[in-house]
């Protein structure tokens, strides 16, 4: 069954939607989290000390987050090579363009592909930035989360680069999710405009839960 | 009213193709697309010059067959086929781009003609019922419900032109193959070949290299019969089910 899935282009749309879903719920939490930094360095600290120590004393310490690491980095994997295929069939679908060129299909529809690789790109910075410290601005603390947030939406790129991130994740999302529920057969034209509204309503609350952050740094609120 | 075409002409399948331009004058605004083609073509003939090929045959919007991208929509500005829109959908003076469908599965046979016997496989690998043939049975020895013989007759109304496909930025026959599967899939005339049906034909469309959807709605906006996009999610539905069904065998 697997491979009847895998070969097929239908089932390569599953894999996408599937671990699309699996990341965009992650992101709910992501972003509900982040929004700790508003209660202060303690808070804030303490939520992300807090996560090392979920199902403990069941789990060792950082295992739960070891397991959601592995399961994202799966569902990255999984998105992207789907996309990668997916994409290549597509464009080898249609090799002579039409001389009479009109523009086509929304803004969140066309900007999928750019959008994605935008987002693998960002998700790789923000790693290395926040999680490893690797490119951090200056003198990254591990265990002081709060205090590396401030530092890195203290430089103007940081800010920049994350807040096109996350404007290109509320048009992903905004046409994502809707497609998701089609690909996994759960539209239906009595459902379309709850299922489309749901996507504008989950895009918008990411983009502003997330952009807040660098927004309240920026604005003195974070300090 | 006076008209300025701009036409795809290509020799045959391996030849390189380009858009000559046409004037062609007097044109009422009750002829249809093709007959202003017809019209063109008269002139061509006349003039010792290789006419425009292009599909045609009933000519009243049932069979498929006219198949132009007119101004970069499959089908023209109005939603119906070549055949039926009229040159009233135009003003004098205008500038009219005409291509072909254009999809790696549908190659160029010549200038506006296109090779779509791709959708013939589709067909051939499940769009049928294994049914002994011969006198029409009675109407109501199968019951159907009526929501169901209605979403039926929704998709049955699919001619097969292909302007799906056309429309689609990816080339995708989602559309056209969606409507193949639920117009029967549903019925219980459909029944007995449920699962290898939706599983047989989406290989196939695979298989004849059209690409995948993305969900731009394209393909629904350009069919003049009006199948509605989300008929592409209920053929994701029966494939997942199928699949399922498949592998606990």
């Amino acid at each position: 069954m697997g491979r009847t899935i895998w070969d097929s282009s239908l089932g390569k749309k599953t894999v996408m939607a599937v671990s699309g879903l699996i990341m965009l719920g992650y992101l709910v939490v992501h972003m509900l989290g982040n929004l700790k930094i508003f209660f202060g360095s303690g808070d804030f600290n303490h939520y992300a000390h807090w996560l090392r120590t979920i199902g403990e004393p069941f789990l060792h310490y950082e295992w739960a987050l070891w397991i959601i690491r592995v399961v994202l980095v799966a569902a990255v994997v999984a998105h992207a090579v789907s996309a990668y295929q997916l994409s290549r069939r597509d464009i080898r679908a249609r090799p002579t363009k039409y001389v009479h060129k009109k523009p086509r299909a929304g803004y969140a529809t066309r900007t999928m592909r750019w959008g994605g690789i935008i987002l693998g790109l960002f998700i790789v910075w923000h790693i290395l930035d926040l999680t490893t410290g690797t490119v951090h601005p200056d003198g990254f603390q591990p265990g002081h989360p709060y205090q590396n947030v401030i530092d890195t939406f203290s430089t103007w790129y940081g800010n920049a680069v994350y807040i096109t991130a996350v404007l290109a994740l509320g048009l992903h999302v905004r046409h994502g999710f809707w497609s998701a529920a089609q690909t996994l057969g759960a539209g239906s034209r009595t459902r379309d405009r709850a299922l489309k509204a749901t996507a504008d309503v989950l895009a918008l609350l990411l983009t502003a839960g997330f952009v807040a952050v660098p927004v309240g740094v920026m604005t003195g609120v974070v300090n | 009213m006076k008209l300025t075409l701009r036409v795809w002409r290509q020799r045959n399948t391996g030849a390189p193709g380009a858009m000559s331009t046409y004037e062609v004058d007097g044109i009422s605004a009750d002829m249809s697309f093709l007959e202003m083609l017809d019209t063109l073509n008269e002139e061509l003939i006349l003039k010792g010059e290789d006419p425009v090929a292009f599909d045609h045959d009933c000519r009243e919007g049932i069979c498929g067959a006219c198949s132009l991208v007119i101004n970069g929509d499959a089908h023209g500005p109005e939603r119906t086929t070549s055949c039926q829109l009229h040159m009233r959908s135009f003003s004098d003076g205008d500038t009219i781009d005409v291509e072909p469908w254009r999809a790696a599965a549908f190659p160029v046979v010549k200038d506006l003609v296109v090779d779509r016997s791709a959708f013939d496989r589709i067909i051939q690998s499940g769009g049928y019922i294994t049914a002994p043939t011969g006198a029409a049975p009675e109407a109501h020895a199968t019951p159907v419900p009526k929501p169901d013989a209605d979403f039926a007759f929704e998709h049955a109304e699919c001619i097969g032109c292909g302007a799906c496909v056309a429309a689609c930025p990816n080339g995708s026959a989602m559309l056209f193959t969606s409507a193949k599967i639920n117009h029967l899939n549903v019925l219980p005339q459909g029944a007995p070949e449920r699962e290898t049906r939706v599983l047989d034909m989406v290989a196939q469309m695979d298989e004849e290299g059209f690409g995948g959807c993305t969900l731009t709605g394209e393909c629904a906006t350009a069919c003049p019969k009006g199948i509605p996009l989300v008929s592409i999610t209920s053929m994701n539905k029966e494939w997942l089910r199928a699949t399922r069904k498949a592998g606990k065998r």
